[in-house]
């Protein structure tokens, strides 16, 4: 078996993780740009994150045989904060020649404020500029509904964005469909509580798209699963889905999205 | 845009198959729900607006259908449609805090 993590906070992880990822077949990680679990003092910290992001991570994925890349932000949980963000912003631009450097992400809002959106906004703004791929948080729990329309009509009122170049992640059963239907991609995250389960990831995909659609696990420094993708893998399996149809929904679908960068390689695995 | 699912492999699937690989699941599940209501009902002080809102979405579970997750999350999401002013925490506790 072969898959690709697209959504891994891997400075949270340990070698431990790496180890188990490259032995269940993980041919490659995406780490998007995230809340640390504290908010950050100062501009500098964002610096250093993304030094970590973009040059020593990428480093310790290699020991494992693993490409790592990695998307650039500030995150909507330190966005309120409006001075602090700009700045941070302001940092990004140097940062998208790195070879590893997909894009703008995860971007989005958490508690669906007005600062948070103002954020989100100049973030969709830096991406077009810099005709760089999206990748967009979704809140969590009773905030995500909201949170999806708003960020779903913020990115449809810009006017230059490309759905197809946007992933809308940690969707669920009541936002799914809204956001495939408009023609972005979903991603689906499988958290042991506060997100989906394999089993209704898999219900998902059988009723609702496995196309413009892919899995990850997220895995950070909370309660998470860096194996979530294989087991969910496991589920279709068990469920009688070919192991053409898996390599499908772990494999060539995030290949597919994140191909739109040429930066991403095609990590030559065969299946 | 026309969506795709995965396949017709659930109007194959008999009810005793599914039964048959998810059922002890659901069954440890249900029990450790009703361990959980019991667990609060001894404990002391106010009610709980989570507790309330995960009862109130039990007789969800009851109506027929193919949707009774995004029902349920439907009924536990914050209905309001403007930004708020400022997030007053960072977090989300599950399920919205108006529920009556
Ligand atoms: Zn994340």
């Amino acid at each position: 078996m072969r898959y690709i993590e697209p959504h891994g906070h891997m400075v949270s992880r340990t070698t431990d993780d790496y180890e188990s990822m490259a032995l269940a077949g993980c041919a490659a990680i995406c780490e998007p740009a995230f809340w640390a679990g504290f908010d950050r003092k100062s501009a500098d910290g964002f610096y250093d994150y993304f030094c970590q992001l973009t040059r020593h991570e990428p480093k310790r994925a290699a020991k494992y045989g693993i490409p790592h890349y990695s998307w650039l932000c500030i995150n909507p949980k330190e966005a309120e904060d409006l001075g602090l963000a700009r700045e941070v912003m302001a940092l990004i631009p140097q940062f998208l020649q790195a070879p590893n450097v997909l894009g703008i992400g995860e971007i989005g809002l958490n508690k669906n404020t007005r600062n948070e959106l103002k954020i989100l906004e100049a973030h969709i703004d830096l991406a077009v500029q810099h005709h760089q791929l999206i990748l967009v948080h979704t809140p969590h729990l009773e905030d995500k509904r909201k949170g999806t329309r708003l960020i779903v009509d913020a990115l449809k009122s810009h006017g230059k964005v490309k759905p197809e170049r946007v992933i809308i992640d940690h969707v669920e059963e009541h936002t799914f469909r809204e956001v495939v239907e408009q023609g972005f991609w979903a991603g689906i995250t499988l958290y042991p509580e506060s997100k989906a389960s394999p089993q209704r990831a898999v219900d998902m995909l059988e009723t609702i798209s496995s196309q413009n659609v892919w899995l990850n696990s997220a895995c950070d420094w909370g309660h998470s699963d860096p194996l979530a993708v294989p087991k969910a893998a496991l589920e279709m399996r068990r469920r009688g889905h070919s192991v053409e149809v898996v390599d499908r929904l772990i494999y060539q679908n995030p290949l597919q999205f994140l191909s739109q960068c040429a930066k991403f390689k095609d990590p030559g695995v065969i299946a | 845009m026309a969506l795709h699912a995965l396949s017709t492999i659930d109007s194959v699937r008999t009810k005793e198959q599914v039964a048959d690989m998810h059922f002890m699941e659901a069954r440890s599940k249900l029990l450790e729900l009703a361990a959980f209501l019991d667990r609060v009902e001894r404990a002391t002080g106010a009610p709980d607006y989570r507790i309330k809102g995960l009862q109130s979405a039990l007789p969800l579970l009851l109506k027929g259908g193919t949707e009774r997750v995004a029902t349920i999350l439907h009924h536990w999401s914050d209905p309001t449609i403007n930004p708020a002013d400022k997030a007053e925490t960072k977090v989300a506790s599950g399920v919205w805090s108006g529920i009556k």
